[in-house]
Order: C-alpha cells, then structure tokens, then sequence
C-alpha cells in the first residue's frame, strides 16, 4: 500500500513538467475567452490532423494557440486569425473546410447521391408495380370472365 | 448485353481511382506560399548570436532553405544527403534551426557535419510558423529573386534529390541564363 502511493506520488510529479509545458491560454474577459474557445475549435492541428487546436498537444498546437491568442489580444478579427493561417498553411488548417467552388463536391456530393439514390429507388419500385396490360378489348374480357368463374369457385 | 457490362466498367473506375489515391500521402498538406517570396524574417544566426540576418540576405543566388533541428531524427536520416550536395557544391544550402537549444545544435553540427552555409536560430518556433512548417525536416527551394518554388515535406532522399529537386534547380538555372 505504501508503495502504491509512492508510485502514484511518483508519477504525479513525473507529469508536473510536461502540466507545465502545456499551460492553457486563456483570457479574463468572458467574450475574449469565448472567441478563443471557438477559434480552437475551428483550427486543425496539422501534426494530429484529425483533431482541433482545443484537443491536441502537440507542440505546434501549442505554438499556433499562443498565436490565436495574442492576435486576440491584439483586437484582431475572426476573420484575420483564421486568414493569417489560411495565409501560412493552406484552407486544410481550417477544421471545417470552406465552401469554395472546388469543394462543391465535397460539400454536396453527399446529398446528391442520396438524391440520385431516392430517385433511382421510387423509379425502379415504381416499374415494376405497373402492370404490363396489352391485351386488346376482347381478350380482355374473356380474362375478366374467366377470373370471375374462378373466384365463383 | 451492354447493360451487363456496367457494373464491371464502373468497377474498374473505382479501381483507378483507388490506385491513384492509395499512392498518395494524405497526411502532406500543400503549401500556399509556392511561387510566393519568401515571408519577410529576421533572425539571428546560430554560430554567430550577435549576427541578425533576414529573408531578403538570401536573395541572388538558388538556395535550399532546410527547416532543420536536432531533435529531429528524420533530419539525421536526410542529413548524409544534404552533406554531399554541399561537398559537390551543387547549390547554397542555408538553414533554420527550428525550437532547438543553441547548444545542442552546435553540437548536432559538430557530430554530424554542417553542409549549412549559414543557419538561422529559430528558437521560438514563430518564423516557422511564417513559412508554414509543420513537421520537420522542410526543404524549400528559393530562385535567385527569394521566390519559393518547391516545398518538400520530410527528409529529403537521394530518389528525391534525383528525380524531384535536381531538375527543379535546373530548370531554375535555366530561367537565370535565358
């Protein structure tokens, strides 16, 4: 037991160091700190690129957050922040790609294809539901008569 | 009889598509600064703490600007690579130290060989962020009017000298004597 609590003492100053390293930014006016959280969330971490600046820890996360903060520190806009770094790293910086026409597909082609889908489901239902009657008018009542007699029966 | 053959086209499609994008590497975000200048930087130089230089100091010749550190360990992979292009003299090659210890740079240097002309000491990691560096080692390739035109990503190989970055820097040469 005590070694247990040497061990997790242990491992809790271990982490300390790295704690420190990745001191969360923030801000003391509520409205500041609120943009901030957002604009994490909208920025991709280009090392994990499949999380935002709010989760990862990489360091370049943590160079691109001190940056998203002091621009707005600086007053800059939404808008400039993300610009500055659609400038230096491309639109895949941007966690939610932008609509542009090059991502028109990527954007719509989704619903398309389910449009697409849906439509070829109803036509092909609907094909073959429909009863192929060429008969001409006699051969058309000798078939009701005879189903008549049938049903009789 | 032609309405059986779809499925089999619109599968080899699908099979193209797939050959051509399982080659690729997802993870290599393209950089928007080709055919760019050089972002505007200054810093100091890593052998010389005293010397500020700046982007514009690397214009007039073809240079590879190498986005180096030693903690890196690809850029050990690609330095062998990078010292024989400097032992040929092929072209100037300048680096950035990148969010590395002057110290433990030096000594990189020292046991490694320096193929740098000069390197630029990038502590804090900002003018990286300028140039767009996200996973070390980068390699940009400048004309002789500080304009990037090639950014590779990772260690820069003998295939990739050979095939990718030799005839870059020929073509440039080209543009220069023409």
């Amino acid at each position: 037991m005590r070694l247990m609590r040497g061990v997790v003492a242990l491992l809790y100053f271990a982490a300390l160091p790295v704690a420190a390293a990745n001191v969360p930014l923030g801000f003391d006016e509520p409205e500041k700190q609120q943009r901030y959280e957002a604009l994490l969330e909208e920025i991709r971490c280009l090392v994990c690129q499949n999380q935002s600046l709010a989760d990862s820890g990489a360091g370049l996360a943590q160079d691109l957050r001190r940056e998203v903060h002091t621009m707005i520190d600086e007053g800059k806009s939404d808008a400039e922040i993300t610009g500055f770094l659609v400038e230096r790293y491309g639109d895949f910086v941007l966690y939610r790609p932008p609509l542009k026409r090059s991502t028109w597909l990527l954007w719509f082609g989704p619903f398309v294809l389910l449009l697409g889908g849906l439509a070829a489901v109803v036509l092909f239902v609907r094909s073959r539901g429909k009863i192929d009657d060429d008969l001409s008018p006699e051969e058309h009542q000798r078939a009701t008569r005879l189903l008549e007699e049938n049903d009789e029966k | 009889m032609f309405r059986y053959l779809i499925p089999l086209i619109v599968f080899v499609v699908l099979v193209a598509f797939f050959a051509h994008g399982l080659q690729r590497d997802p993870s290599l975000v393209p950089s928007p600064l080709i055919d760019k200048p050089l972002p505007d930087f200054s810093l100091p130089l890593l052998q010389s703490p005293d010397t500020v230089m700046t982007s514009g100091d690397l214009g007039g010749e073809v240079t590879l600007l190498n986005v180096w550190a030693s903690w890196c360990v690809a850029c050990r992979y690609e330095h062998p690579v990078l010292m024989k292009l400097s032992q040929q003299g092929t072209v100037r090659i300048v680096g950035i130290d990148y969010k590395d210890t002057r110290r433990e740079a030096l000594q990189w240097l020292e046991k490694y060989g320096n193929p740098y002309a000069a390197s630029f000491f990038d502590e804090s990691g900002e003018v990286g962020i300028d140039l767009g560096v996200y996973g070390v080692p980068e390699t940009y390739v400048l004309d002789r009017n500080g304009v990037i035109r090639y950014k590779h990503v990772g260690p820069v190989t003998d295939e990739i000298l050979d095939e990718t970055i030799l005839p870059i820097l020929q073509r440039l040469r080209q543009e220069e004597s023409s």
